[in-house]
């Protein structure tokens, strides 16, 4: 389809409680440059049931516009009723360019709208920037277990759509006391369309949460932590620092620790603004879901471990004597 | 139970390297693999089929002739038959035309061994890494999806399927037909068999060419049907500068480490 305008959307994805996730905010942040460059406005797009959050959010983080959808149909999250949303707000707006968030849902929404739309879509973004040549978007990102980056264009159909991974760029906010322009869509899903449907939610042991991709700080165990017992050093400093565990894939694959808490490849990509890898050699599918930290800690005793080819600070170390020290100095500085 | 999996041949990613003086990818010689979460798809519709009696699996790949390789290997472990849809005219393809190619060569397939209930497909391929080609399967052909899905059951008109979340999983209900893409389970998939592999050596793998799929929009094939296009690719940076900390005693690299961290502001 053609653009209609010039507009940069980023979707806001909410959570259930209808507060936006921090992905959607991270990409208004990233998306002001390009919308500027782009001669359009930067507009927010929530889904959602109770949005006000949401929508507050996306003001005080930039938009300048901000289309929403709202219904119960929208609290929680189904490929038939966003993609349907969705659809319908690109056709009547006709932006030129959309960022989503490549969280679960984004990357299950994205594709969907992109072929309804018949146009391109680049995954998992690491990078945004307007090419010089042609004015379009340039999407990059990693291919071939994050071994090669790839510069992607999406030159002759609009709009042109990224997933971006969370946590890439940094969220602040604009302006506490910013108004934007809401335009609140009158725009249901019928019941029969939905055909999908949530029969139960199971929470992983006794209600833990593993949010790798929203946490602040990861800190993960490999091989080297020996056992499910060896990730008690492990949890006792991400209590200190208001961390997330993750693991390796060795780590999972032995069983010591649930799949949920797996980064790289086979699990999950992550961009923390810390991330201390514990006993992990770094095998590129790790790295390829962890390279894009902003700090990376890497703790192993073999000093050829490729880890340390993407640390930022190597320790030659034990971690079972190294973890508690470091726990108890940060314990001590707190106090 | 009427069940397609995808299967995409890919290089192991394990096993590629980077040529330290051109700084390029080193393809040669790399062995090729099935998709592993293509595996996990097949395992899926294989435990689905033994508990279901008049089930079948079919395997469809798109790529070169090699890809046979891949859709053998598949078919010592739960695939019943396979086909291939290959031809130069689908080369350069971006996720959109393949997934176009791939459900017109489901339609085609479907006049011949009736409609699918289930269609699964890896999450995403480990080359590409784009997860987009099974939730656009999905949507060529107008079939509900579920995504990260780590097991599967049939209930009636429904199936069941837990899918990995954040927080944990879900277990979502879909109704059939439907699409299916699936993430790494707490499972390993099954072995073949000297027997399973011998009969699968044995089984025939039909082509799909663009010919044999007579009404495909020529426009929306290979690289003219491909809105996205490669600008440039290149090596991530090396991180260079950092630093490594090797005390005497793990206690004073400990220290150390903090004091470094205090320093550069990181706590």
């Amino acid at each position: 389809m053609e653009a209609l305008t010039k507009d940069l959307w980023v979707f806001i994805e909410t959570n259930d409680d209808g507060s936006a996730k921090n992905v959607g905010l991270e990409l208004l942040c990233a998306g002001r440059g390009l919308a500027n460059t782009q001669g359009g406005q930067l507009v927010g797009v929530v889904i959602g049931h109770n949005t006000d959050a949401a929508i507050k959010a996306a003001t005080i983080y930039g938009a300048d516009k901000i289309y929403s959808v709202e219904g119960k149909e929208f609290e929680h999250y189904t490929t038939d009723a966003y993609a349907n949303a969705m659809f319908a707000l690109v056709e009547k707006y006709g932006p030129t360019s959309i960022l989503i968030g490549a969280t679960n849902n984004g990357r299950d929404l994205g594709p969907r709208i992109s072929c309804r739309l018949k146009t391109g879509l680049t995954a998992d973004c690491t990078s945004l920037a307007i090419d010089e040549e042609s004015g379009n978007v340039a999407w990059t990102r990693p291919a071939f277990g994050g071994n090669l980056m790839a510069t992607i264009l999406c030159p002759n159909t609009r709009p042109q759509i990224g997933t971006v991974r969370p946590g890439v760029f940094k969220r602040v906010v604009v302006d506490e006391a910013r108004t934007a322009e809401v335009i609140k869509e009158d725009f249901h899903v019928a019941p029969e369309a939905i055909r999908t449907e949530l029969l139960e939610v199971i929470k992983e042991a006794a209600g833990e949460i593993v949010d790798l991709e929203g946490a602040e700080i990861i800190i993960s165990g490999g091989r080297g932590v020996g056992g499910p017992e060896g990730f008690k050093p492990i949890r006792d400093l991400a209590e200190v620092l208001g961390a997330t565990v993750g693991a390796s894939r060795a780590a999972v694959d032995a069983g010591w620790i649930a799949h949920v808490h797996q980064v790289g490849q086979t699990g999950k990509t992550v961009g923390p603004k810390l991330y201390i890898a514990c006993g992990i050699s770094g095998a590129i599918q790790h790295i390829a879901g962890m390279s894009s930290s902003k700090t990376i800690i890497a703790i192993n005793k073999d000093e050829t471990a490729p880890i340390f080819n993407v640390a930022d600070y190597g320790i030659i170390g034990d971690l079972f004597e190294v973890l508690p020290v470091l726990t108890a100095e940060i314990k001590k500085l707190k106090a | 139970m009427n069940m397609l999996v995808c299967i995409k041949q890919v290089p192991d990613t394990t096993e590629i390297r980077i040529d330290p003086v051109k700084n390029t990818l080193i393809r040669d010689g790399v062995p090729s693999i099935v998709n592993p979460f293509d595996a996990y798809a097949l395992e899926i519709a294989a435990r689905i089929k033994d508990t279901t009696p008049d089930s079948q699996v079919v395997l469809l790949s798109m790529g070169p002739p090699q890809a046979k390789d891949a859709l053998k290997e598949c078919l010592a472990v739960g695939g019943d038959k396979a086909y291939l849809v290959s031809d130069r005219a689908f080369g350069g393809s971006d996720t959109l035309a393949t997934s176009y190619i791939l459900s017109s060569a489901i339609k085609k397939l479907e006049e011949t061994e009736g409609k699918f209930d289930i269609i699964l497909c890896g999450k995403q391929a480990i080359d590409g890494d784009t997860a987009q080609v099974g939730p656009e399967i999905a949507e060529h052909l107008d079939l509900p999806q579920v995504t990260y899905a780590v097991e599967a059951s049939v209930d009636g008109a429904i199936v069941k399927v837990k899918k990995e979340v954040d927080d944990g999983f879900e277990m979502i209900g879909a109704k059939m037909p439907c699409v299916i893409t699936v993430t790494k389970p707490s499972y390993d998939p099954r072995y073949p068999t000297i027997k399973s592999k011998m009969a699968a050596n044995r089984k025939e793998i039909g082509t799909i060419t663009a010919d044999d799929i007579t009404n495909i929009d020529r426009e929306r094939i290979g690289l003219k049907g491909s809105p996205t296009k490669v600008k440039k690719t290149f090596t991530p940076a090396v991180k260079v500068g950092g630093v490594k900390i090797n005390e005497d005693t793990n206690e004073a690299s400990a220290k150390k480490l903090f004091e470094t961290l205090c320093a550069d502001g990181i706590i």
